[in-house]
Formats: structure tokens, C-alpha cells, sequence
């Protein structure tokens, strides 16, 4: 199984930023969503963020939110969370959960975690649990031996950073931007600043994510970050094609382009 | 014990409002009452949080932020309101005596100007030009963006598509105010996505932006303020019962949506054991239908719109959509202090059918001349029920939380009319 840690040091050798695809279960079909993320990470994502499809998603865009819709719609369900997840982590890819709290909190978070890990799992990314909050999260990931990794903002203050730090293993979330996820023309100008004054609090990797959308943005961000997390845009990708052959192909060439703009 | 019996004319006090520590009920640091409440939202809204709440704490212990909000409740909200008793009404109640409280009598019609002019002032004193809000009868829309005309604000409105349609005159009430109502059309198009779409633009806008929060729910320190701004119905109704009757009423109802107008007229009641409360969630087509909005009765714990409260959920945590004849009770969360009031046991929380609210609606009309929000007439119908339980001794207050005009129109279509 690949470890997060080993995936950062990888990449670190190669000096270049690692590569973070984001992909709800589910979509566009539960077996569509594996064959999705199996030709992100052939195209060069290193990292892969399986998304827990949830009805009340509120920090995501339209593209997200869409994507998730589909996914309920389709009957996704936990079990094929974790069947999803077992079938990318097999591919050697350092395979996560993106997911809101609810869910985890009423599937029992002892039980998640171990279901998590025993799938081929690294671990979490929470970003509505609050440090204030993750106390029981925090305590079932270690027991089971899986990161958990949870967001700061631009808006985030020198103690939250601190916070937020302290409670992320693997790696830290910087939000590039104020508002939901969905690709932008640019990248905010806030990331870097974020990233920067994360660094300060902690010397575990720093990833971006938050409109990130092609080659060009993923090699400006990767200047300054550990990682690039790209989701909305291989969605846009999928909901797009005719089809799924050419929404696969799709998946592809954007990976490829990205993969390329992490090491340019 | 609390001793919140301000007289008529006095102006209202930091201790009308719960905080300062006068009262053994407010949420810890983390803005828990007991297991409930608290944040689960992105980190990116901390700040303005934390914002909002050091700010609403200078304010409450603020005697000219005190002097203004009483002012406006008096001068353009129509403070304080007064008790009604509804004779022919309780002939069909065992023949209790039944008195409402009249938040219908308010400017813009129900409960919830209370706390948005509360609110509002609250904005100006954050420095922001610009406020969001959900709605899902349409009464907390109108209610902000009537507080926004008056002071100057920028106001945008989220409200399901659903809503929009049942609640078409407070569509265009809103417009002719000046804001801009965005239709919600993501899942069950009703007040829970309307929430949804107001915390996006919120965190892709807090610089400029308040969020005026429309009740009990959401992250701290939303439960409070607006329990806090809301208090005041339960400061005068307790004032006025002891007027009018000299003594304590036997039960305080109130219909459940979110919470706020029955926390309003609760709140001042919680020290007094000998009231029992009593809550009114929407039973819509009934619990074995699985169409209803009964989030306490039939609920479990979880987390939504950012707290930890009883919550309609499946065994993953989807959240399952509610069902209302009327929108302003038509979500599937409550207010944590409703989750904390039911477990302690302090309240108890019933479902009203659909129908039985219908008949309080009509009856009310017929027998007293006053025609109830549709929400508040789950309220009336709770205490018909509880009237012939309790028998002819007893006294009951009713929160008659607003008016029905809006409601018309699916009362045509309910009534044939
Ligand atoms: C008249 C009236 N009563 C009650 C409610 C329910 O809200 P809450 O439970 O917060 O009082 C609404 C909400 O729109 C309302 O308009």
C-alpha cells in the first residue's frame, strides 16, 4: 500500500509537486467512477480523493454538487465508498475519503476508520470537522492507522492555522480561495500567502486545492506547494463527454496535462 | 432563578437578552448546549464567526446597542404585542382557557422581525453593507428585507423553488422591498437547500456580507443571537399572563420549525417548573407515511447546517427530505437547544398532521376573527389537544407566531374557497 508520506518524499526526490485527482463514488456510474479514477492515476495522479456523496453538500460548486446528485441518484451507498476506494487503492495510488462529517458521525467513526483502512485506505479529509470537534475522529484514525488531513482558508488566523495543524497528519488542505469548489480562470493570488504562512506552523507537506483547472495553474501552484488537488475540472471532464469512452479520454488528457504541469 | 420581569416602558435590559451569564442556560465556549450545538462548518468561516459572535458579545452589555434595538421594537416593529384570549376558540379545547400571544400583530407579520431587526443592527456594527439570508415561508425573507430597505443594506434572499411557488405573495412582497430573490432548485427545492446556497455565497462573500441567520439552528453562535433577539415574546407574555391572570399559565405552546418562535416564548419560562412547554412539530401526511417534518419526535442525533441537533437522517447520515404543508416548518433539522430542551426533558415535542393544523387554521378564523400563519395554527391545534387533556382548570398560552395572509393561497386550494 502506498503511504502518503511515501508519496511526498517521491515527489520531493523528484522536486516536483505531487498530483491530486478528486473524484465523487459513484460517478458517473459506481463502476464508471474506479475506471475513472484508475485512468487518473495512469495519466499521473498520485494521490486520489474518493468523494463520500452526500445530500447536503454545501461548501461545493455546481460541477460538484451536480457530479454528487448523480452519485445519490445512482444509489451510492458507503459500502460502494469503500468498494470504490479498494479498487483505485489497488492501482498503487495513495488512496483518501473526501467527506462530510455527517456520514462518518452515524456509520461510527471507530467502524469508518477501520472499514476505511481495511479497504486499502490512507485516510480522511474532513472539511466541515473543526479541531474543535475531531477529538473522536482524530482518535479512531489513529487507532486504525489512517492520515487525517483538514482544511485552512485565507481567512484562517496565525492560531487557527496552528490548530488546524496540529490536528493533520499526512498533510495540510490549504483553500486557496473564499468560496466552493469549482474550477476558476485563475488561481487566487491568496494561495501562495497560505501556503507560506502555513509552513510556518508545521512541517508536513502543504497541498492547494480550490480552482485548479488545468496544466498551466497546477505548474504556478506547484511553484510553491506540495501538491495540486484538482477535482471540479475531471468532473467537467466527465459530465461533458458523449459518453464514457470519451469521457475516459478526457480524464486522461487532462491528467496528462496536469501531471505534466506538476513537474514543468 | 431568573427575575426578568422588566415592567411596561422599562427599557429592555442586557438581562432581557439571556446573556451575561445571568442565566445557567447559555451554550459553553463552543457554543454546546450539553452534547448539541457547536460547528461543523469550513474552516473558512471561523473567522467571521468568531466575528459575529465578539461582536454580538459587545453589543448585548451595549446599553446604546440596547437602547436602539428597543427602540425599533417599539417604534416600527409594533412592541410589545398583546395577549388575546380566545373563548369560542377554546370551546373546542374542554374548555381551557386558551390566550395568544400576538406576533401576527408585528410589522411584516410574524415573529421572525424580531430578530432580524436585532440582527441588522448587528451588521451595521460589523461594518457590512450586504445580507443574505434563507426563507422558507417567506417570513424571514420579508422580515430582512424589510430591516434592509430601512437601513440602507444590500439584500439577496435564497428560497426553494418549492417555497417560491407556495408562498408567491411573499415573493413579490420581498421584490417590492428591494431584494433579490434567488429560487433554489437543488433537492428537495424547500428551506434546507435554501440554507445550503446562503452558506455558499456566504463563504465566497464574508468580507461584505452578514448572514442573517433565520433561527435556532446552524453554528454557533447563530442559536443564541437568535434566540437572544427572539427572547422578547416570552419577556412580555410572562409580564402579561401575570397582568391578566395573575398567575403563571399551566403550558406555553409553540410550533417547531427551526425553533426560534417557540424558543422566543419559551425561554423566559425555563426556571418556572410549574409550565410545562410544549412544541409542535409538522406532522405533515402523518408518521407512518414518512411524509412529515417531525425531526425531534422522529428524528436522530447528527449534524446538519453546521450543528449537532436531531436531524431527519437515514442509517448513513443522508439527510431525508421533510414534508409540510406549510414551509416555514417544512426541515428536516431543529435547533440544538430543542435537542437539549428534549432530552433534559424540560420540553416535550409533538406532532400536528397537516389536517389538524388545516382545522385550527379554519377554526381559529371562524370562531375569533383571526386568521393564523399556517405554522402557528400547528401551535393552535397542539392546544386544543393539550386543553382537553388538562381540563377546564387550566391555562394555556399559545405562541400565535404570525398571520396567514401569505397562506391564501394554498388555503384556496385546501378549503375549495
Ligand atoms: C409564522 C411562522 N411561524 C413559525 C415559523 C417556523 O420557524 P421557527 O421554528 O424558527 O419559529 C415560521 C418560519 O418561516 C413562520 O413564518
Amino acid at each position: 500500500m502506498t503511504t502518503l508520506q511515501t508519496v511526498f518524499a517521491k515527489a520531493k526526490a523528484d522536486e516536483r509537486a505531487a498530483l491530486v485527482g478528486y473524484l465523487p463514488a459513484g460517478f458517473p456510474t459506481k463502476d464508471g467512477a474506479i475506471a475513472a479514477a484508475t485512468a487518473m492515476v495512469e495519466a499521473g495522479c498520485d494521490v486520489i480523493e474518493i468523494g463520500l456523496p452526500y445530500s447536503d453538500p454545501l461548501m461545493d460548486g455546481p460541477t460538484i454538487q451536480d457530479a454528487v446528485h448523480r452519485a445519490l441518484t445512482n444509489g451510492t451507498r458507503i459500502a460502494d465508498v469503500l468498494r470504490t476506494v479498494e479498487g483505485v487503492a489497488k492501482t498503487g495510488a495513495a488512496t483518501l475519503v473526501m467527506t462530510y462529517w455527517n456520514p462518518i458521525d452515524r456509520y461510527g467513526a471507530e467502524r469508518f476508520a477501520r472499514d476505511l483502512a481495511d479497504a486499502g485506505g490512507v485516510g480522511t479529509i474532513t472539511p466541515d470537522l473543526t479541531p474543535e470537534e475531531s477529538g473522536p475522529w482524530r482518535q479512531a484514525s489513529a487507532d486504525a492507522g489512517i492520515d487525517t488531513v483538514f482544511l485552512v482558508a485565507p481567512s484562517s488566523t496565525e492560531e487557527r492555522i496552528q490548530a488546524v495543524a496540529d490536528c493533520c497528519t499526512g498533510f495540510v488542505y490549504a483553500a486557496s480561495l473564499m468560496g466552493v469548489t469549482g474550477a476558476r480562470d485563475s488561481v487566487s493570488s491568496a494561495a501562495q500567502g497560505l501556503v507560506e504562512r502555513t509552513r510556518a506552523h508545521t512541517d508536513l507537506p502543504v497541498c492547494v486545492g480550490l480552482g485548479v483547472g488545468n496544466g498551466r495553474q497546477a505548474a504556478e501552484v506547484a511553484g510553491y506547494a506540495d501538491g495540486v488537488i484538482v477535482g471540479s475540472a475531471f468532473i467537467r471532464r466527465i459530465l461533458d463527454a458523449p459518453d464514457e469512452a470519451s469521457g475516459l479520454a478526457a480524464v486522461r488528457e487532462l491528467g496528462a496535462e496536469l501531471a505534466a504541469g506538476v513537474r514543468a | 432563578m431568573r427575575q426578568v420581569t422588566p415592567t411596561e416602558g422599562t427599557l429592555l435590559t442586557a438581562a432581557d437578552l439571556a446573556g451575561n451569564g445571568v442565566h445557567g442556560d447559555d451554550p459553553d465556549v463552543h457554543g454546546k448546549f450539553g452534547i448539541f450545538g457547536g460547528r461543523y462548518v469550513p474552516e473558512a468561516l471561523i473567522p467571521a464567526l468568531d466575528e459575529v459572535a465578539a461582536e454580538y458579545d459587545r453589543a448585548r452589555n451595549d446599553v446604546a446597542f440596547l437602547r436602539e434595538f428597543d427602540h425599533l421594537l417599539r417604534t416600527y416593529a409594533g412592541r410589545p404585542t398583546t395577549l388575546t384570549e380566545v373563548p369560542r376558540f377554546a370551546e373546542q379545547a374542554g374548555g381551557a382557557r386558551i390566550i395568544l400571544k400576538r406576533e401576527d400583530l408585528t410589522h411584516t407579520g410574524a415573529h421572525k422581525i424580531n430578530n432580524v431587526l436585532g440582527q441588522a443592527l448587528l451588521t451595521k456594527r460589523l461594518g457590512k453593507k450586504r445580507v443574505i439570508a434563507e426563507t422558507g415561508a417567506g417570513q424571514h425573507g420579508v422580515a430582512t428585507a424589510t430591516a434592509a430597505a430601512l437601513m440602507g443594506l444590500e439584500c439577496v434572499i435564497y428560497m426553494g423553488a418549492v417555497d417560491c411557488e407556495r408562498q408567491a405573495l411573499n415573493v413579490a412582497r420581498m421584490k417590492l422591498l428591494g431584494a433579490t430573490v434567488v429560487p433554489v432548485h437543488n433537492g428537495s427545492k424547500t428551506l434546507k437547500d435554501a440554507i445550503n446556497e446562503a452558506f455558499r455565497d456566504w463563504v465566497t462573500n464574508v468580507d461584505s456580507t452578514h448572514y442573517l441567520f433565520g433561527t435556532i439552528a446552524g453554528p454557533h453562535p447563530f442559536p443564541e443571537i437568535v434566540r437572544d433577539f427572539a427572547r422578547i415574546i416570552g419577556v412580555e407574555a410572562r409580564r402579561q399572563m401575570l397582568e391578566l391572570t395573575g398567575a403563571l399559565p399551566d403550558a406555553v405552546c409553540a410550533a417547531v420549525g427551526g425553533g426560534s418562535n417557540a424558543i422566543g416564548i419559551f425561554h423566559a419560562f425555563i426556571g418556572d417548573q410549574n409550565v410545562a412547554l410544549h412544541g409542535y412539530e409538522a406532522g405533515g401526511r402523518g408518521l407512518e407515511t414518512g411524509e412529515h417534518a417531525l425531526t425531534l419526535t422522529a428524528g436522530s442525533v447528527g449534524v446538519l447546517h453546521g450543528s449537532r441537533t436531531y436531524v431527519l437522517q437515514d442509517e448513513e447520515g443522508q439527510t431525508i427530505e421533510s414534508h409540510s404543508i406549510s414551509a416555514g416548518l417544512d426541515y428536516p433539522g431543529v435547533g440544538p437547544e430543542h435537542a437539549w430542551l428534549k432530552d433534559s426533558g424540560r420540553a416535550t415535542y409533538h406532532g400536528i398532521t397537516d389536517a389538524e393544523a388545516m382545522e385550527a387554521f379554519a377554526l381559529l378564523a371562524r370562531t375569533e376573527g383571526i386568521i393564523p400563519a399556517i405554522e402557528s395554527s400547528h401551535a393552535l391545534a397542539g392546544a386544543l389537544k393539550l386543553g382537553r387533556e388538562l381540563g377546564p382548570e387550566a391555562t394555556i398560552l399559545v405562541n400565535l407566531s404570525g398571520r396567514g395572509d401569505k397562506d391564501m393561497g394554498t388555503a384556496m386550494k385546501y378549503f375549495n374557497l
